[in-house]
């Protein structure tokens, strides 16, 4: 069922204007460093400066004189404080190598930015003082930066594992015993491709920031933070702090941006808490952006490897994939599970018989850990699935987006079982993909390139495209369950109708900037038959939202916002009883439509939910056994991931005597099924094709040999401004995903995975008459020059 | 040292330390905390205020700088309850998400249009260079700012 067939109030699919802007707009929404707490000591972190390194010993004694200071704590001092180590949800394998990991490190940091010192204080200024007066020996050990040293073993950083790999990870599907092998030995044409995903810094424009808040007396502790996680939050401290779960209320308040970053359970929050305890005090943190770049997670840091078998027509027969993943230092909450959420994408759109063979081995660096960042795993597939394809054209001689087409899953293919087992719900790819040939003006583009990429041209033009598939809507929780995540992927909803008919949605989801409680109070109006405005959404406060598994992996709507349909249902269910009892007639006489009761057939017979709601209220005529109050509570498991899609184009100039590349159209074409609010669909892909196009042209964590992070603010680390990035021409195909009755799909990771491979196909097809076949990320004009070098000169420079 | 800051068009007389930087003096001080810091290289413009009627970035000054002048912060913006032209803008084209930039956004697309009223699209690309927004991709900011000088 999909929403067209019920539809009152033609709420849902309007461009409605975002409740959640004025307080933003005026300076009057709080984030979590706004709050005004009387009495706060502030925390300040001392950081290790090696990426590698045994502490000798710490001398805090000068550090405790400074005035205003209260306290200063090793990582020794506070041992006791932890009933757990710092928590990884995900143990991919059971053999999983994962290293003990402290709010402070014990003994030995692990990155630059560890954790070695935490200072109290009365004020910011004397927290920060402090941190300079701590003197720490140390003995400087060799970093293992990069992955193929990590994989030799030859240093190891966590001694007591006698290894650096974290885990293998297989997944081989195979039709017949060897059958991948034997394609790959009948195949006409293979390609065997290396790709580099560099690490990425989320930088969420606010920082992080904590307030732990005790009740010395109640026993309980609030803790204010940034995080896009509330209620794994309140789970995992009070496993780690060993506090009983019921004491710890975890509020988000106005959270600034998050991107997979604020997805964890972090030192900072735990130290906070300990220490807010101990002190019967609040405790404050906040993060300062240099601070962010080392103590908060980073994204990506794989090297791939994948190969393809075609037959004459270039139909894909076999794909084979290797990967490693680089974990960093330790393993946070899902850092393991990244690469495993990329897995069964690097087949991508296309139609291959199951004859696939994956494998991921995840390794520890003397870096900052990795975790989610916008995408986890599968902008990382698609990109190399893409960018495989376009190898695999240039093999064939052939056009890429031809080589696409034959191998498309066809829309009369779905819902469509792969190879891997899993259903894809619902897609036209072939539709997505000429949509964005058209307006790319393909045909045209490709004449000017013919007449502009002559021999001696400076300016060349270029067309690049990415079709992909999003494995989103975390999650149904068997299928998490057998990839061994410690935790499920429903999502809880209550959905109350107040006397005066005014509506409370409460959502485990936990919005920082995606408007969900906007697009929530239309699903609920929209199903309920009220207005937008008379439906308050509450959210990110545990004490309010008691159940819910929070925002990322593009989950939210296709699992929390059915979630509120759902429970709008049972809420109109519950109101059907009500008001057959007061109309004396059967419930199954009754329709509701635009937010009435009536007897079909008989229209003047009928009570507006109003009538109802405040009988269910006052209780006086309730059916017998009825109880009073209109309200449901959901919890939605969904039966299937969401799979959105689309293809993306965009036309570049590469100026082969500098290097810049100039983006002069960009297209996204995107198909996350019904849309509740097409305003925010458009902004969450503008948003997330930026981000994509960072990841191709201008970022990433660029670290030495000694693992010192040489890109360490927003200064050095080149997060795009306004100039440096077109303008993107989004539109939509609509295939409503048959797994849900608001008929939805995710949307907020679809930019980011379609974006990369699209800029740097773009540019490789410029250069191609120059013999580029590759292009690292970031494509930066020295990239890009010395590539063009390389390629003419048949050299390195 | 002794400062006298007209903010929001009400003087304070406040006594401040000489490394206060102007930032902190309106957040901490003044407890006016739309005002965000987004950074410490002056990098991201979050912080973005008008001092005597131009954007300034308020991390890149100290208090003391400020004394005698006169500063407007996003909360000096709406008027009788009513949003300033550019604020409404900004809500009636998406131009924000997450919200952390979207003050110092406003202030210094505020400035540019002082500067230039009627710019290109390009021009208000360029003009914003100062100002980092993570959610966006600016589409919508720039569409909004052009929306706000059309208007005019």
């Amino acid at each position: 069922m999909t929403i067209t067939e019920n539809k009152p109030a033609n709420i849902i699919g309007t461009r409605l204007l975002r409740r959640e802007d004025p307080p933003l707009l005026t300076g009057e929404a709080k984030f979590t460093n706004d709050l005004n707490i009387p009495g706060a000591l502030h925390l300040s972190v001392l950081r290790s400066p090696y990426a590698h390194a045994k502490i000798k010993s710490i001398d805090v004694s000068a550090a405790l004189k400074i005035a205003g200071v209260i306290a200063v704590y090793t990582g020794k001092d506070l041992q006791s404080a932890w009933a757990a180590p710092m928590p990884c949800a995900w143990p991919v394998t059971a053999d999983m190598k994962n290293p003990p990991h402290f709010p402070l490190a014990i003994d030995k940091v692990n990155y630059v930015g560890d954790g070695v010192a935490a200072v109290l204080a009365t004020n910011e200024t004397a927290s920060r003082d402090a941190l300079d007066a701590i003197d720490v020996e140390y003995e400087p050990l060799k970093a293992v930066v990069d992955l193929e040293d990590s994989l030799s073993d030859k240093n190891i950083i966590h001694q007591d594992l006698g290894t650096n790999k974290s885990y293998t990870w297989p997944l081989l599907v195979e039709e017949t015993p060897g059958c991948v092998a034997e394609a790959f030995k009948k195949a006409k044409y293979k390609v065997k491709e290396r790709y580099v995903q560099q690490r990425l810094i989320p930088m969420a424009m606010e920082p992080r920031a904590i307030a732990a808040v005790p009740q010395p007396f109640g026993g309980d502790i609030t803790l204010y933070s940034s995080t896009q996680i509330p209620h794994i939050l309140k789970v995992m401290t009070a496993i780690t702090l060993g506090i009983p779960e019921q004491q710890v209320r975890v509020v988000a308040p106005s959270v600034g941006g998050g991107f997979g970053s604020k997805l964890d359970v972090y030192a900072e929050e735990l130290l906070c808490m300990a220490l807010a305890r101990k002190h019967n005090a609040p405790v404050r943190w906040v993060e300062e952006r240099s601070e962010n770049t080392q103590a908060t997670i980073q994204g990506r840091g794989q090297i791939q490897h994948i190969e393809l078998a075609a037959d004459e027509n270039g139909k894909i027969t076999a794909v084979r994939v290797r990967i490693v993943g680089d974990m960093g230092a330790y393993l946070q909450l899902v850092t393991p599970g990244v690469p495993l959420l990329g897995a069964f994408l690097y087949a991508g759109v296309y139609d291959i018989p199951k004859a696939y063979d994956f494998e991921c081995t995840s390794v520890f660096t003397n870096l900052t850990p990795t975790d989610a960042y916008r995408g986890a795993g599968r902008p990382e597939a698609t990109y190399a699935i893409e960018m495989a394809i376009e190898a695999l054209a240039r093999e064939m001689k052939i056009d890429s987006f031809e080589l696409r087409k034959r191998n498309y899953i066809k829309k009369e293919q779905f819902p469509y079982t792969a190879f891997s087992g899993l259903t894809y719900d619902s897609g036209d790819h072939l539709l997505a993909a000429e949509k964005a040939a058209k307006m790319t003006d393909l045909v045209g583009v490709r004449a000017q390139q013919k007449k502009q990429n002559v021999p001696g041209a400076t300016k060349l033009l270029g067309v690049g495209m990415s079709s992909y598939f999003e494995m989103c809507g975390l999650a149904p929780s068997r299928v998490l369950a057998s990839l061994n995540y410690s935790a499920g992927g429903w999502e809880a909803a209550t959905v109350r109708v107040l006397p005066t008919n005014k509506v409370q949605v409460i959502t485990g989801t936990s919005p920082h900037g995606q408007g969900h409680e906007t697009s929530w109070a239309m699903i609920a109006a929209e199903k309920l038959g009220v207005a937008p405005e008379d439906v308050d959404v509450l959210h990110s406060d545990t004490a309010i939202s008691a159940l819910g598994l929070d925002t990322y992996g593009s989950r939210s709507l296709p699992v929390g916002g059915v979630a509120i349909a759902l429970a709008c249902d049972k809420v109109i269910e519950k109101a059907k009883l009500i008001a057959a009892h007061q109309l004396e007639c059967s419930a199954d006489d009754l329709q509701f439509e635009n937010g009435t009761f009536s007897v079909k057939g008989s229209p003047d017979r009928a009570l507006p939910l109003a009538a109802i709601a405040f009988g269910a209220f006052t209780a006086h005529n309730l059916p017998d056994g009825c109880e009073p109050n209109l309200e449901a509570q959901v919890s939605y498991d969904p039966p299937n991931f969401s799979w959105p899609f689309g293809t993306h184009m965009c036309v570049v100039e590469v100026d082969t005597e500098t290097g810049a590349v100039e983006i002069l159209k960009y297209i996204a074409v995107d198909d996350c099924g019904n849309q509740i609010n097409p305003l925010i669909v458009e902004g969450q892909v503008h948003g997330g094709v930026v981000q994509g196009i960072a990841q191709a042209l201008f970022e990433e964590a660029v670290y030495d040999s000694d693992g010192n992070l040489k890109s360490s603010n927003l200064a050095e680390y080149l997060v795009p401004a306004a100039c440096d990035v077109p303008a993107i021409t989004t539109a939509h195909t609509v295939t409503p995903s048959p797994t849900n009755q608001l008929g939805v799909k995710g949307i907020g990771e679809a930019g980011t995975i379609g974006a990369a491979p699209t800029v740097i196909t773009a540019i490789i097809d410029a250069l191609s008459s120059l013999g580029v076949t590759t292009m690292a990320m970031p494509a930066s004009p020295q990239t890009v020059w010395r590539t063009i070098n390389e390629a003419t000169r048949g050299g390195k420079q | 040292m002794k400062v006298s800051i007209t903010v929001n068009g009400k003087e304070h007389h406040s006594d401040v330390e000489p490394r206060t930087l102007l930032v902190h003096y309106i957040r901490e001080t003044l407890g006016l905390t739309g005002t965000n810091v987004g950074c410490d290289t002056s990098s991201c413009g979050a912080c973005t205020i008008h001092l005597d009627g131009e954007a300034v970035k308020s991390c890149t000054m100290l208090a003391v700088q400020a004394d005698g002048s006169k500063v407007t912060t996003i909360e000096g913006l709406a008027k009788n309850g009513v949003m300033h032209p550019m604020q409404t803008a900004f809500m009636e084209n998406h131009g924000l998400q997450c919200g952390y930039c979207t003050p110092g956004m406003v202030m210094a697309a505020i400035g540019l249009l002082n500067e230039n009223p009627k710019p290109t699209e390009d021009e208000v690309r360029m003009g914003l260079e100062g100002n980092l927004c993570r959610c966006t991709g600016y589409h919508n900011i720039v569409k909004s700012v052009l929306a706000a000088a059309s208007a005019k």
